[in-house]
């Protein structure tokens, strides 16, 4: 079980956290006219990264803040964690 | 009954408390502190089984976990348990066992024909055998597998056992408390590190119980004794024995499974069987100590044959000897060890020693005692079938190919050291790559992954000396880091026996013209000949040669047969074993019950249940309740001797005629507040919200980006910058999470906050003609004309002294009203409201009639809205804006979603009227088309309209649009029916939507 720090809460077990997906997904402006193939990439279509991935956490049981997490997808590691609003460098 | 095998005296067990037990329905005695395995052989009882495959004889091999085969099923307080290690089992007054694999039992067993089968059961047996014809699995291969293959029988009884689970954090755990695990445990608890010791035996100690050494002038057992009950006194140290750390994860979390009861005839009240602990720590110490392996020979599967540190165990512990006529077979100056004990207790031990000229203080004490050492000498086969009677020796050239002469000598056991494997289990399931030590043939932990170190014979140290040096320095350096304390605890002096170098002799050859057995893997049955097949039929990876063969695999984990293993297939292959590798060690180190892992999560306690603050009133009036997500819902008011159908069916025509009255706090509840609070719902639901003024109410349907339906519900404009919005019961949790993604991530300069207020409010819905009558009559003061509070109104108003919340909607399509109070009012207002109700003929209505009501008034629910519909499928194109952006809108332009023939709501009435539609039924056009018959739609709600007194069902059709009036069948294999239907509006009742505005 993965063991992340959530930047409001510290360290917190995994099974307080749910899984969100791909954090660098940008989700097209609204009112924005956007390609099939644009919406295709923004709904459906990830890499399934072998190494490092900055992916999405919400605290659900806890201070329910979507947090991101920079992730080994082969070794679980856990590099670093960011607020929702935080840049990620 | 005698314990013909038990020594005098000695051992530490309980000769103060005799325990009676039962094998294979025979009774026997033994005493506290043995294990079902130290008290059979006590009796002289080796046979204990019969193997997996060839269902030869099989006894004890081990003393503890390293026990590859003596598995039997267990009898305790009226249940059963299935492969259970009679090594492992602590005796307890009562217990009863049965062999396993064996029928009709274990002395005669009909499955032992295999054995003279062999032919047909070499490696890949499996894959080839039972192959063609392919007719013949079922009916005689399969049903031949199972009775043969398998090692007991799961109780099929519901388990009255409690199993707890546990969380805990400490600085170091450690694994193991033998030398190192002591010394470790010790230094850190010195330094003030929060510790964990597990010991998944019952005694403290591991190898100081046997072994014979003086730590700080003390014997071993006595060193270890003392620190234990130094540890037990220190708050910062948690101590546990029958505790075995089988499971290494991710970031250092680490599973522990505690016996707490195993070992009693009964488990204590409150007290559970086992309690599993989820350990995260900061650094783990892996002193897991070794297991001898054995040395392959013919025949060595047969019972009698024996590690030779489980015989000296069986001795120094349990006072039992396993033979009184001892071979010992070693290649190192363990087996002498195992000699001398024997030698101390008054039996003659002949030791056969596969080296030739080996020098080392052990082996001069050996030969003090006048120890009968025969050099270059090798077993080359066990003779006897249920127990050894004799061996075939003969003595071994150099280079250990050539056998000399076969002499048959007399034995009854065969205690064999083929040096030691260290267990490195754990530090390979945490990810560390291991590497091949050359000087000890074995692989020991490397460069570690995690947070882990690996200390004494696990790590293929051997000498206590340097196990205790490298202990105390590792527990006090870890620790030190952590607490930043440091006490600097002396290291105590050892005095050990040195020993020599061992053989790198692991199987003695086949003599010419014998065949005999050479077993590797004796819990699956893998022998030497098995792995030859493998190789020579072409399989080089040494996971796949496991595979095939089976060797290492199920329970035992190859701990004892791994390491032979792979110098069988190096050998053929002519690598190194490093380069052949080893197969992945997988968590469980030892089995955990089924029942430990899924711990108080059964039953009910599978998830919370969760009621309305109305439950008791439903209790007391006879309501039927129904799971609805976690929460409990009365599904109908039981009157007399009434089915759910009749019940349904009066209150539902209730509510059409009169008032009825029906418990909606389960609907999910949102405020939402902020002055951005309308833009936000914009954006969420598919219609406009940015002009709904203050004290109105809007129903809202909200997609997923997919454009797929995600929710629907009402949502009301309390004040200015404050929504009341409401969710399906089932997807409360999900539309939070949801608003919260937006809020947080992709719109984060929207002001608004948003909390789940659903366990704040009690909601009844009070529906009906005479609804306005009774609400005048709860609030005499509030104008609720349909002036005053008209549909989709919202108004606050008193009863009775209760602030309530009255919000004019309908989901039963009837007129109708939602009132509001805080939940600790609930049961306050549902009184009231039946009170007050009386003289308008009220009745409370169940899930079942509003399934009636809503389904015949063609309102979608989540069986429509199931993840697979657009607004369109279910009739709600109309509230999707085409002047505004909101989430899913741009994938409603997808071609499927968008064409001609699209599958769309319909209502479904059965040609007879008679017959009720199954749920789940699937529509086609012709009833007896050839499979697969082309499926055009499916049923997704069915009921007994009390409108017009005939079943009526909603449908998902393909172009629903253009069905209306079409004759189709409704077809449900499983409920084996085909019914003739017609195509209707699944707006069945009250098609313009009157009665709600009335
Ligand atoms: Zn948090």
């Amino acid at each position: 079980m993965l063991y992340i720090n959530c930047p409001h809460c510290g360290m917190r077990s995994q099974n307080e956290f749910s899984y969100g997906g791909d954090a660098s997904v940008k989700r097209p402006e609204l009112n924005k006219e956007v390609s099939d193939q644009e919406w295709d990439d923004f709904v459906y279509n990830r890499k399934s990264l072998r190494g490092k991935h900055l992916e999405l956490w919400q605290h659900i049981s806890g201070c329910r803040q979507w947090i991101k997490v920079e992730r080994d997808t082969s070794t679980h590691e856990i590099f670093r964690t960011f607020k929702a609003d935080e840049k990620v460098a | 009954m005698s314990q013909a095998f038990r020594i005098g005296d000695g051992g530490l067990v309980n000769r103060e408390k005799k325990l009676s037990f039962k094998f294979n329905g025979k009774s026997y005695f033994g005493y506290e502190g043995d294990t079902l395995a130290s008290a059979l052989l006590a009796n002289g009882v080796h046979l204990v089984g019969r193997s997996f495959k060839y269902h030869r004889p099989r006894g004890f091999f081990g003393a503890g976990v390293d026990e590859p085969y003596a598995i039997v099923q267990l009898y305790r307080n009226g249940e059963t348990e299935p492969n259970i290690k009679a090594t492992e089992q602590e005796l307890f007054e009562g217990l009863e066992a049965k062999s396993v694999n064996c029928w009709p039992s274990v002395n005669f067993d009909i499955g032992a024909i295999n054995n003279f089968l062999k032919i047909f059961l070499p490696a890949g047996f499996y894959y080839k055998t039972f192959m063609w014809p392919k007719s013949f699995w079922y009916r005689i291969y399969e049903p031949f597998i199972r009775k043969a293959a398998g090692l007991g029988v799961a109780s099929i009884k519901h388990d009255n056992e409690r199993y707890e689970h546990k969380y805990e954090y400490c600085d170091l755990l450690i694994a193991g408390s033998g030398p190192s695990g002591l010394s470790s445990a010790y230094a850190a608890a010195k330094n003030g590190a929060r510790v964990i010791l597990a010991e998944d035996k019952p005694r403290f100690g591991g190898s100081l119980l046997t072994s014979d050494v003086n730590i700080g002038n003390q014997s071993g057992k006595d060193w270890a004794e003392g620190i234990i009950a130094e540890l037990k006194t220190m708050p910062n140290v948690v101590v546990k024995n029958r505790s075995q750390i089988f499971g290494y994860y991710d970031h250092n979390m680490l599973v522990m499974s505690e016996k707490v009861s195993d070992h009693l005839p009964k488990t204590k009240k409150y007290h559970p069987n086992k309690r599993l602990w989820y350990i995260r720590a900061k650094e783990v110490l892996i002193s897991s100590g070794s297991i001898e392996r054995p040395i392959v020979f013919g025949n060595n599967d047969t019972p009698g044959v024996m590690l030779s540190s489980a015989a000296k165990e069986y001795l120094k512990v349990y006072g039992v000897l396993v033979g009184k006529k001892p071979l010992v077979f070693t290649n190192n100056d363990s087996g002498y060890e195992t000699a001398i004990e024997f030698k101390k207790h008054g039996v003659d031990p002949i030791v056969l020693d596969s080296r030739k000229n080996p020098k080392s203080e052990i082996i001069d004490e050996a030969k003090n005692l006048a120890i009968n050492i025969k050099n270059s000498y090798v077993v080359v086969a066990a003779q006897g079938y249920k127990k050894v009677k004799r061996a075939d020796i003969a003595s071994i050239s150099d280079d250990k190919k050539q056998l000399g002469k076969i002499e048959s000598i007399n034995c009854d056991c065969i205690c064999v050291s083929g040096f030691w494997t260290p267990t490195i289990h754990l530090a390979s399931q945490s990810g560390n790559k291991t590497k091949f030590k050359e000087e000890i043939d074995a692989f020991v932990p490397g460069v570690s992954k995690q947070n882990e170190t690996t200390l004494g014979s696990a790590n293929g140290v051997f000498s206590l000396d340097e196990t205790l040096k490298t202990s105390f320095a590792a527990g006090s350096e870890l620790s030190k880091k952590i607490t930043k304390h440091d006490n600097n605890i002396a290291i105590p002096n050892v005095v050990e026996k040195k020993s020599s170098q061992h053989d790198k002799f692991w199987c003695v050859p086949l003599p010419k013209g014998k065949n005999y057995k050479r077993f590797l893997d004796f819990q699956n049955d893998v022998a030497v000949s098995d792995v030859e097949i493998a190789l020579r039929e072409g399989y080089r990876s040494i996971e796949h040669v496991k595979r095939y063969t089976t060797l290492g695999m199920a329970t035992d984990q190859g701990k004892t047969s791994n390491l032979n293993g792979l110098q069988l297939v190096s050998e053929i292959e002519n690598k190194v074993v490093p380069a052949v590798g080893h197969t992945t060690f997988r968590p469980p180190y030892t089995p955990v019950s089924i029942g430990a892992i899924v711990g108080r999560e059964v039953g009910k306690h599978s998830k919370p249940t969760r009621k309305s603050p109305m439950h008791s009133w439903h209790e007391k009036n006879n309501a039927v309740f129904v799971d609805a997500g976690v929460w409990l819902r009365p599904r109908y008011y039981k009157r007399g001797n009434e089915t759910l159908f009749e019940a349904s069916k009066r209150e539902a025509k209730n509510v059409r005629t009169n008032v009825g009255v029906c418990d909606v706090t389960t609907l999910g509840k949102i405020d939402v507040k902020g002055p951005d609070a309308a833009e936000l719902l914009n954006r969420v639901y598919t219609n406009a919200w940015l002009k709904l003024p203050v004290g109105k109410a809007r129903y809202g349907v909200m997609l997923r980006e997919d454009g797929i339906v995600m929710d629907d519900g009402t949502t009301t404009r309390i004040s200015e910058n404050h929504y009341h919005m409401t969710t399906t019961t089932a997807q409360a949790a999900n539309v939070l999470s949801h608003l919260e993604y937006y809020l947080q991530l992709v719109w984060p300069d929207l002001n608004v906050n948003v909390v789940s207020t659903t366990e704040q409010w009690a909601g009844a819905a009070i529906a009906g003609p005479k609804s306005r009558d009774l609400l005048q009559k709860l609030f005499p003061n509030l104008d609720v004309s349909n002036e005053g509070l008209p549909f989709m109104g919202y108004m606050e108003g008193d009863l009775f002294g209760v602030k309530a919340r009255i919000f004019r909607i309908s989901f039963s399509g009837e007129l109708a009203y939602e009132v509001n109070v805080e939940s600790d009012n609930g049961n306050f207002m549902w009184e009231k409201i039946m009170e007050v109700g009386e003289d308008f003929e009220i009745q409370p209505y169940g899930t079942e009639a509003l399934s009636t009501l809503r389904i015949e008034m063609g309102h979608v629910a989540g069986s429509e809205l199931d993840g697979r519909t657009i607004p369109y499928d279910n009739a709600l194109e109309g509230l999707v804006s085409k002047k505004k952006d909101f989430i899913g809108k741009r994938s409603l332009q997808r071609s499927s979603f968008i064409s001609e023939d699209r599958q769309r709501i319909v209502g479904v009435v059965p040609l007879d009227k008679k017959t009720s539609i199954p749920e789940g039924s699937h529509l086609v056009k012709d009833a007896k088309a050839p499979l697969p018959n082309p499926k055009l739609g499916h049923i997704s709600a069915s009921c007994w309209s009390v409108e017009y007194d005939n079943p009526f069902s909603l449908a998902i059709l393909k172009n629903g649009k253009n069905m209306i009036g079409e004759k189709l069948f409704a077809m449900s294999p499983l409920k084996n029916k085909v019914i003739p239907v017609e195509i209707v509006s699944s707006h069945y009742v009250d098609p313009k939507g009157e009665r709600v505005r009335s």
